[in-house]
């Protein structure tokens, strides 16, 4: 799949944006007064940006109220109305922190299930595409999910949680890469079931229908080196979980901030390899899986 | 609304005979053609003349080569447009609700107003029916011809979607599938028609007819009565064997040679 640059800063933004929004409804921490407004602008400013940049991928982006409709069939209609909802109730809960030293722990923790049911929505895109096998299996929801709590531990101060958590969103993450690398393969749709004609011979794309490229060529016939994969990989797992797990041991505070910087990095790398390495089986009508 | 309906009053699809298809491409055409002036935005180009072109079709045409165990070569050509899938996976991720399948005959079109081009329907689909026009920032995909075939100001025999109208080979049939007797029900029935990807689950209307079974060449093949043949002389003899042997013997042939 095309890696598209909004799309991914979208995922790696708001999942670090409602993954400290849900800490803060948990109240951890909780605090009141401008440190309050401090934490919160940080957690919108994360979330809001990203939800902003995943609009640039649009077409029409001035139509966008319209995609809160369909929530009865579609993940990302549904994404979009617990995105606002989560957003809503924290501000309700935010508000009370800053302007009423007030902590309404219903309130919060109603937001943090909101924040959260937002990270899974947006996973539950990916995971319903069948025709990225790599994507459709539910190592794609915890992968997400993983991230976006351990993420949020780190950036909420909650080191003694976020250790053990980071290193279960990278055991998350590398279980999706292995998982992922055999899901083509395991899902059975080859070019033989593509044109139906497998059981005639062997099927070989001899003449694509046009000499140029195309819509679909672009958008889902991306392809990465392998051996530049694995070094992103491997690059993406010690930015993400191993490094900021080292620098949280000597609990500085400037460590710390470093510590949030590399994770961040990290879950950038990770996401734009979850993209530029997803194969779309419409691939194989181009000969190109 | 983009939750499907449960059951449509028809199913209207097309039979694409790969046995026919001589792959010249006319119902790419004839579509751009029809569907750039009709209904909804036209299919734009990009860089038409220039370096690399590119541009938005609803209909393209593979092919494909099967090479068969005991037997040579063949050339399928496979066209390849929307199959108007009875479990549309492209209808039900559309957050808008633009992409939708009509109750009344099966259609899945896209309501152009509705679509906010997020391209997520196109991600949907394993057949690579919908492209996003780059011009318009809108999803396109085979209406069917819609426009056409409930069309009375065409004459009757134009009420068929322009691929349809266009083969020169008859190699695409347009019918009722949810009509047993219908001519597209029938060629399925006689023919083995299937479905591209079933394990997709996406129940696709539109079917394919496989090529029919090759006659096989027999060219290199060994007689039964050939072991009572006379055996093939080695040895040339008579005068074009003299004439051998004196050519040799001449200067400035190769030494050895035996040809």
């Amino acid at each position: 799949m095309h890696p598209a640059p909004s799309v991914i800063l979208f995922s790696t933004l708001s999942g670090l944006g409602f993954g400290l929004l849900a800490f803060l409804g948990f109240g951890m921490p909780s605090p009141t007064g401008l440190m309050a407004f401090i934490w919160f602008s940080i957690a919108y400013a994360l979330a809001v940006g990203g939800l902003i940049a995943s609009t640039f991928h649009l077409g029409h982006p001035e139509r966008a109220l319209k995609a809160f409709k369909q929530w009865r069939s579609s993940w990302l209609s549904r994404e979009g109305i617990c995105a606002i909802a989560a957003l809503l109730v924290m501000a309700l809960y935010g508000a009370g922190a800053v302007f009423f030293d007030a902590n309404w722990t219903l309130v919060g923790i109603v937001g943090a299930v909101l924040s959260i049911g937002t990270v899974f929505t947006t996973s539950m895109i990916y995971t319903q595409i069948k025709t990225v096998p790599r994507w459709a299996n539910v190592t794609t929801p915890i992968m997400f999910l993983s991230i976006c709590i351990a993420g949020g531990a780190l950036l909420a101060g909650q080191v003694s949680v976020a250790t053990p958590l980071l290193i279960l969103a990278g055991v998350a993450q590398i279980a999706h890469w292995v998982f992922g690398d055999k899901a083509l393969a395991n899902s059975g749709t080859t070019l033989a079931t593509a044109t139906g004609l497998g059981a005639r011979g062997d099927v070989r794309a001899f003449e694509p229908p046009h000499t140029g490229t195309n819509y679909l060529l672009k958008e889902f016939v991306y392809v990465i080196a392998r051996k530049h994969a694995l070094k992103l990989r491997v690059i993406a797992i010690v930015l993400m979980a191993v490094l900021p797990v080292l620098l949280l041991i000597t609990h500085s505070h400037i460590l710390a901030a470093l510590a949030v910087l590399s994770h961040l990095t990290g879950v950038f790398a990770a996401r734009w390899l979850f993209f530029a390495e997803a194969e779309h089986v419409v691939g194989l009508y181009y000969g190109k899986r | 609304m983009t939750t499907l309906p449960t059951s449509t009053a028809k199913k209207l699809g097309l039979v694409i005979d790969l046995d026919t298809c001589v792959g010249c491409h006319a119902c790419v055409i004839s579509c751009k053609g029809w569907n750039t002036e009709n209904y909804g935005a036209p299919l734009s180009d990009q860089d038409p003349y220039g370096e690399n072109p590119t541009g938005t079709f609803l209909n393209r045409v593979h092919s494909y080569e099967i090479q068969p165990k005991e037997a040579p070569a063949q050339l399928i050509h496979f066209p390849k447009s929307c199959l108007h899938c009875e479990d549309a996976p492209c209808v039900t991720v559309c957050p808008t609700g633009a992409s939708y399948k009509r109750v009344e005959d099966g259609i899945v079109l896209v309501n152009e107003q509705d679509c906010i081009g997020c391209g997520l329907c196109a991600w949907a689909c394993p057949y690579g029916a919908r492209e996003m026009d780059a011009e318009e920032k809108v999803m396109k995909k085979c209406t069917l011809c819609v426009d056409r075939i409930y069309n009375e100001n065409l004459p009757e025999e134009d009420r068929e979607p322009a691929c349809v109208r266009t083969c020169p080979a008859g190699a695409r049939h347009f019918g009722d599938f949810a009509d047993p007797d219908s001519n597209v029900s029938r060629l399925t029935a006689e023919r083995g028609g299937m479905d591209l990807m079933p394990e997709m689950g996406t129940k696709p209307v539109n079917k394919y007819l496989p090529p029919r079974p090759k006659d096989r060449d027999r060219s290199d093949d060994v007689d039964i009565l050939a072991p009572f043949l006379e055996p093939v002389a080695t040895e040339t003899t008579g005068f074009l064997g003299w004439l051998d042997k004196a050519l040799e013997a001449m200067p400035g042939s190769s030494k050895g040679g035996k040809s």
